[in-house]
C-alpha cells in the first residue's frame, strides 16, 4: 500500500502537522512500510469478533457530583505563550 | 553505597549507618560525574536535599517506610511539580509541571528522595533513546550502542548506578526492553494496577508505568509503593493491593513454564537463544516443569500495535498546539500557521511518523480497515494468551532479538526498528504483567529474559524472578567504569 | 410548484451539574474567565478524565421522560479537531453508542397533537468560548465553559414547518426544565439550537439537500431562520441551481442566514472510542432511582389540570409550560379555596399581563401566591368587585402590603347594602330626567349611562350586580 506525497500532505494537514516539503516523500515512504505491515491483518479473520477497546472488562466509575478544584489560573497561566486579561491569546478566528 | 540495591540502602539507612542527606549526595556526586552519559534531563538537587532531610528526621522518629530516604529518579513522562517535565520534547522544553502525577506523589508520600528526571524517547516513542531532543544516551555496557527505549535512560541510569532505582513506562516494550540491553530488572504491570494520571499519555489503553532496579526484591519494593488505585484514573483498577515484599522466596517446585514457539523462530539471535535456553534450564533445576506451545497470533502483535499505538498517540498529542502551555513557533500568521508550525518546529520525526500513521489510520474510509480490524485481532492475541494461561503458569522468551543494536544502526528504517518489538507488544496488547531479569551476557552485552505472567500476577513474576536472582548472579554485574 | 419543508433539530442542553462532566471544576456561570478551568480542563500532559455521576442521571432522566431506550452500555469516543477553545484537540463525545436512543416529544399546534420523533441523545463536552473582539487583532480564549456537561438531544427529521420547529423547541425547553436538568437560559447560552432544513417538491419520497444553521439561541430566531433559509433554498431550486450542503450562520439584523467562513473544508472527524474511559453501563438500580426522582411531566400535568381543574386545553397547556407556573397555579388554587377559573383568569390575565410588561419569570413575582390568594378571596366573598380588584392588583405589585390591608386603607370595599345603592340610584334617575324619559322611549343603549353615573357617584365601589338588577328595577 503506497501513500502519495498528496495524501501524505493532507493528514499532515488534519493533524496540523508541518512537515519539510524536502521530507514529504520520506514520510511517505516510511508510511508506505507501515501499511505494508499492517496489511498482514488482512488476512485473518475477524467476522464473528468484537473489538478489544481495553483489556479490562470493567464499567466505567461514576464520580459525585462535588466541586473539588478551586482557582489556578495564575499557576496554570505563568506557564502560558501569551496571556491578556486571563484570557489565552491566538490568532484572530474568522468565523 | 551506589553498588546497594535498595532493599540494603533501607537496612542501612533504618541502622543509622548513613543519613539520607549522605546518600543523596553519593548519586548527585556520581551523577555530576557521568554527564557524559546524558542521563538527566533535570536534577533536582535542591529538591532532594530537602527530601532528604525530611526522611532523615523520619527515620531518626523510629517513623521510617520501606523507601524513606532512598533516592529514586523519575522517568521525564511523570508530571513533576515545579520542576520541569519534557517528554524528552522539544514541545515540553519549557513545561514546568504545576502538579505531580500520581506515581510521583506516591513516592513522596513514601518518603523517597526525587534525584531528578531521566532522559527518554520523545513522546515515549523510541525503542534505543535516538529519538529524544536531549540527545542521545549510550548505554553504559557499551558506549557505541543503545540502551534501549523509550525508558532507555531509566534503564542506563540504574545500571550505571547514577540511581538505586528509577520508573519507566511501558507501552511496547519499553521498560522490558532497556531493561535486557542495560542488564537490570524491569516490570510492566498488568493495565490498570499503576495510576497513568500524571503521566503523559502516549497510548492509552497500553501504557503501564513500573519499577526499573537492580533485583526483582527491589522492584517489589518500588512496586508496593506505585502501584493501587486512583480515582483520578478512570482505568485504574480497584482491587486490594497485595504484599509484593513477603513470597518473594517461595518454592517453584511444580512451577509450569510455556515457551510459546513463536518466541524462538527466525530472528533471533542463536547466542541469545542460548542464554534464554540456559535460563530456562536453571529454572527446570529449581523444580519448574517447562513445555512448548504454540501462540501463533503472536506473529501479528506487531501490525496491530503499529496500528493501535499510533492511532492513540495522534489524538492523545494534538493538545500540544502552543495555545496554552510548551512551545509555541514565533510570529504566527494565523491559526493554522500557530498549530502547523508550533506542532512542525518541535516534533522530531518519530513522533510526526506516529501521528501521521495513527490520523491515518483512523480517517474516513479507514477506520474500518485499520483501527476496528486491529482491535479485532487484539482480542485475538488476549484470548490466545488466555488459553495458554490454562495449560501454564507463566511463559518465558526473550525480550530482544539481539542484544543492544548500535547507535545509529537502526535509525534509516524504522521497520526494523519496529520488529525489534516482536516479543513484548503482545505482551501490551492483552494488558498482561511481565518482567525482564538479566539472564546472562554475550559480547559483554547484557540477555534479558522476559517471564510473563497472567492479570495480576506481579507477586508470583517477582517470586520467580527473585529465585533465579538467588542462584545467579547475572543482576549484581557492574558495567565497567561505574564501579 | 409546491414545496414541502423538512426540519430536524439538534439542541445542545447544558445540564445542570454542579461540576463538570469530567472534572471537579464548578459550572457557575460568569466567572471571571479560566478561574474554572482546572487541569483537566485545560487538557495539560498526563491529565484524565473521570465521569460526574450525576451527568448519567440526568441524561437517564431524560431519556425516561421521552420513553426512549437507555443504552444499557454506551461508549464515549473522541471527536478530533482543532479550535483554539477545543483544549485537547479532540471533544469527548459520544459516537456509536449514545446513552438514550429513540424517544419522542409531542407538540401541540393549532389544537392539534403531533409526534416528533427524537432519534438519540448523547452526552458530550463543551468546548470554551473564543472572545473575538480585539486583543490587537488576537482572540481571546476562556475555557472555564470547557468541560461543562452537554446533552445533545437529535430529533429526527419530523417537523414540516418552522411552526412545529418552535413547538418542538419550546416543548423540550420546557421539558428539560420540568426535569430539573438544565436551566434552558438562552441568553447564557445553557440551551442551543442548530437546524437543519431542506426542502423538496410535495409528494417527494427523497429528502433534499440539507443545510445547516447554527447556534439559533431564541425562539423567535429559530422561526425567522428557518424561514428565510426554505425561502432561500427553494429559490435557488426554482431559477435551476442546486442547495449546497453547508453550514450557514443567521444574522439577526440582516435577517438572513449566511454560510460559515471556517467550514469550506467538510471536518474529518476520526471519531474513535475514548481509551481513557470505560464502558458507562447503566444498571437497574440507577435507572429505578431515577425514575422514582421523575416529577409529573407536562402532558400528564396538563391533562390533569383539564380534569382537576376544569381547564381547557389552550388554558392547561398555558399553566402547565413552566412547572414554576403551574405550582404557583396550584398553590393559589389551594391557598384562597377559590374556584380553579377565577384563580387560571388571574394567572393567566393580570399577573401574565404585569410579568410580560416587566420581563419577569414567575419565580421573580413580586406577587406570591399567598398574597394572590388574599385577593382572589375578596373577590370571591364579594368584599370588592373584579374591577376593583384590578386597582387592589396594581397597589400590590408595588409593595408588600396583603390585599386586605389595601382594600381597608383605601376604603375601598364595594357596596352592597342595597339600601345605599338605591339612594344613590334614586338620585342619579333625579339628575337626569332627559336621559330617563329617552331611555323609557326606547334608547336602550342608555343603560349603560346610568350604570356609569352610579359607579361615579360611588367611586366604583358599588355591588356591579346589585346596581344593574336595581336600576332595571327603577328604570321600568
Amino acid at each position: 500500500m503506497s501513500l502519495t506525497s498528496e495524501q501524505v500532505n493532507k493528514i499532515a494537514h488534519l493533524a496540523r502537522l508541518g512537515i519539510d516539503a524536502g521530507d514529504v516523500d520520506a514520510y511517505a515512504r516510511d508510511l508506505s512500510g507501515i501499511l505494508d505491515l499492517v496489511a498482514q491483518l488482512d488476512a485473518q479473520h475477524t467476522d464473528q469478533v468484537l473489538p478489544m477497546a481495553h483489556p479490562l472488562d470493567q464499567a466505567q466509575r461514576l464520580r459525585p457530583d462535588v466541586v473539588t478544584e478551586e482557582n489556578q489560573r495564575e499557576l496554570f497561566q505563568a506557564l502560558a505563550p501569551q496571556v491578556e486579561e486571563g484570557l489565552y491569546l491566538v490568532p484572530k478566528v474568522i468565523e | 553505597m551506589h553498588n546497594k540495591t535498595i532493599a540494603e540502602l533501607a537496612r542501612g539507612l533504618r541502622g543509622g549507618e548513613y543519613s539520607s542527606r549522605e546518600l543523596t549526595g553519593v548519586f548527585l556526586g556520581r551523577i555530576q560525574r557521568h554527564q557524559d552519559l546524558n542521563c538527566y534531563i533535570t536534577v533536582a538537587e535542591v529538591q532532594a536535599l530537602e527530601a532528604a532531610d525530611r526522611a532523615d528526621a523520619q527515620l531518626a522518629g523510629g517513623k521510617a517506610g520501606p523507601l524513606t530516604g532512598i533516592p529514586i529518579a523519575q522517568k521525564d513522562i511523570f508530571c513533576s511539580r515545579g520542576i520541569k517535565t519534557s517528554c524528552g520534547s522539544k514541545m515540553l522544553d519549557n513545561f514546568i509541571s504545576p502538579y505531580d502525577a500520581t506515581v510521583v506523589e506516591k513516592f513522596h508520600s513514601a518518603g523517597a528522595v526525587l534525584l531528578g528526571k531521566l532522559n527518554m524517547d520523545e513522546f515515549a516513542m523510541g525503542s534505543s533513546n535516538e529519538t529524544s531532543y536531549y540527545g542521545v544516551v549510550k548505554n553504559p555496557w557499551n558506549l557505541d550502542a543503545v540502551p534501549g527505549g523509550s525508558s532507555g535512560v531509566s534503564a542506563a541510569a540504574v545500571a550505571a548506578r547514577l540511581a538505586p532505582g528509577a520508573t519507566g513506562t511501558d507501552t511496547g516494550g519499553s521498560i522490558r526492553q532497556p531493561a535486557a540491553f542495560c542488564g537490570i530488572t524491569g516490570m510492566k504491570p498488568t493495565y490498570g494496577r499503576v495510576s497513568r494520571y500524571g503521566m503523559i499519555a502516549f497510548a492509552s489503553s497500553l501504557d503501564q508505568g513500573g519499577p526499573m532496579t537492580r533485583s526483582a526484591e527491589d522492584a517489589a519494593l518500588m512496586l508496593q509503593v506505585m502501584a493501587g488505585f486512583d480515582a483520578k484514573d478512570s482505568t485504574s483498577v480497584d482491587r486490594p493491593l497485595p504484599d509484593y515484599t513477603t513470597g518473594l522466596d517461595d518454592d517453584l517446585r511444580g512451577l509450569k513454564i510455556g515457551l510459546p514457539r513463536e518466541f524462538f523462530g527466525a530472528g533471533l539471535n542463536s547466542e541469545v537463544a542460548a542464554r534464554i535456553e540456559a535460563a530456562v534450564d536453571e529454572y527446570r533445576r529449581l523444580g519448574a516443569e517447562v513445555k512448548e506451545l504454540s501462540m501463533p497470533s503472536l506473529q501479528l502483535s506487531v501490525p496491530v500495535y503499529y496500528v493501535i499505538a499510533p492511532a492513540e498517540c495522534s489524538a492523545n498529542l494534538s493538545r500540544y498546539d502552543g495555545v496554552r502551555y510548551g512551545y509555541r513557533c514565533a510570529d504566527p500568521a494565523d491559526l493554522t500557521d500557530l498549530y502547523t508550525r508550533s506542532r512542525g518546529e518541535a516534533f522530531g520525526a518519530e513522533v510526526k511518523r506516529r501521528i501521521l500513521i495513527g490520523t491515518y489510520a483512523l480517517s474516513a474510509g479507514y477506520y474500518d480497515a485499520y483501527y476496528l480490524k486491529a482491535q479485532k485481532v487484539r482480542r485475538l492475541i488476549s484470548e490466545e494468551f488466555q488459553r495458554a494461561f490454562a495449560e501454564v503458569d507463566v511463559l518465558m522468551g526473550p525480550v530482544t532479538p539481539t542484544t543492544a543494536f548500535g547507535i545509529g544502526e537502526k535509525t534509516a528504517d524504522p521497520i526494523e526498528m519496529y520488529l525489534s518489538d516482536i516479543y513484548t507488544i503482545a505482551v501490551n496488547l492483552a494488558g498482561l504483567p511481565a518482567v525482564s531479569i538479566p539472564a546472562g551476557f554475550v559480547e559483554d552485552k547484557p540477555v534479558g529474559l522476559q517471564i510473563i505472567g497472567d492479570y495480576f500476577t506481579e507477586a508470583k513474576l517477582l517470586n520467580i524472578a527473585h529465585r533465579y536472582q538467588q542462584v545467579t548472579d547475572w543482576h549484581g554485574r557492574i558495567p565497567q567504569g561505574y564501579e | 410548484m409546491q414545496w414541502e419543508t423538512v426540519i430536524g433539530l439538534e439542541i445542545h442542553a447544558q445540564l445542570a451539574t454542579r461540576s463538570k462532566i469530567f472534572s471537579g471544576a464548578s459550572t457557575a456561570y460568569g466567572a471571571a474567565p479560566n478561574t474554572q478551568a482546572c487541569a483537566i480542563d485545560l487538557g495539560m500532559p498526563g491529565v484524565l478524565p473521570v465521569l460526574n455521576e450525576q451527568a448519567v442521571r440526568m441524561a437517564v432522566k431524560f431519556g425516561m421522560a421521552i420513553e426512549a431506550e437507555i443504552a444499557p452500555y454506551s461508549v464515549f469516543a473522541r471527536k478530533n479537531y482543532f479550535y483554539p477553545d477545543l483544549p485537547k484537540g479532540y471533544q469527548i463525545s459520544q459516537f456509536e453508542l449514545p446513552i438514550v436512543g429513540n424517544g419522542h416529544l409531542d407538540i401541540l399546534l393549532d389544537g392539534e397533537i403531533k409526534r416528533i420523533g427524537v432519534t438519540r441523545a448523547h452526552l458530550e463536552e463543551d468546548a470554551g468560548k473564543s472572545l473575538h473582539e480585539d486583543f490587537h487583532g488576537l482572540t481571546g480564549v476562556d475555557l472555564n465553559r470547557a468541560g461543562t456537561p452537554l446533552l445533545e438531544i437529535v430529533s429526527e427529521p419530523d417537523m414540516r414547518s418552522a411552526k412545529e420547529a418552535v413547538a418542538y423547541m419550546k416543548k423540550l425547553h420546557a421539558l428539560v426544565r420540568y426535569l430539573e436538568i438544565c436551566d434552558g437560559n438562552m441568553q447564557e447560552g445553557s440551551f442551543r439550537c442548530d437546524a437543519n432544513v431542506s426542502v423538496r417538491p410535495a409528494g417527494q419520497q427523497e429528502f433534499g439537500t440539507r443545510t445547516e444553521i447554527k447556534n439559533l439561541n431564541s425562539f423567535r430566531f429559530v422561526e425567522k431562520a428557518i424561514n428565510f433559509e426554505v425561502e432561500r433554498q427553494i429559490d435557488v431550486l426554482e431559477s435551476g441551481g442546486v442547495v449546497v450542503q453547508e453550514t450557514r450562520l443567521y444574522d439577526s439584523a440582516r435577517d438572513e442566514t449566511r454560510p460559515m467562513r471556517s467550514k469550506e473544508e467538510a471536518n474529518d472527524y476520526r471519531y474513535f472510542p475514548d481509551p481513557d474511559l470505560l464502558p458507562v453501563v447503566v444498571e437497574d438500580a440507577l435507572k429505578e432511582a431515577v425514575k422514582a426522582e421523575l416529577p409529573e411531566l407536562p402532558d400528564a400535568k396538563r391533562e390533569r389540570f383539564k380534569s382537576q381543574y376544569g381547564q381547557d386545553q389552550d388554558n392547561a397547556s398555558a399553566l402547565t409550560a413552566s412547572r414554576e407556573l403551574a405550582d404557583y397555579f396550584e398553590a393559589l388554587v389551594q391557598e384562597s379555596g377559590c374556584d380553579a377559573k377565577l384563580c387560571s383568569n388571574w394567572v393567566m390575565g393580570e399577573l401574565a399581563g404585569a410579568l410580560n410588561r416587566n420581563a419577569l419569570e414567575i419565580t421573580a413575582s413580586p406577587i406570591g401566591h399567598e398574597r394572590l390568594a388574599g385577593l382572589l378571596q375578596r373577590i370571591a366573598d364579594n368584599t370588592i368587585s373584579g374591577k376593583i380588584a384590578k386597582q387592589v392588583f396594581e397597589e400590590m405589585w408595588q409593595g408588600d402590603a396583603t390585599a386586605d390591608a389595601i382594600i381597608e386603607a383605601k376604603g375601598l370595599r364595594q357596596i352592597t347594602d342595597s339600601g345605599a345603592i338605591e339612594k344613590i340610584i334614586d338620585q342619579v334617575i333625579a339628575d337626569n330626567p332627559g336621559q330617563v324619559k329617552q331611555y323609557l322611549g326606547g334608547k336602550d343603549k342608555l343603560f349603560g349611562f346610568f350604570v356609569g353615573q352610579v359607579m361615579k357617584a360611588t367611586q366604583g365601589k358599588a355591588n356591579p350586580a346589585e346596581v344593574n338588577k336595581m336600576l332595571k328595577e327603577k328604570l321600568r
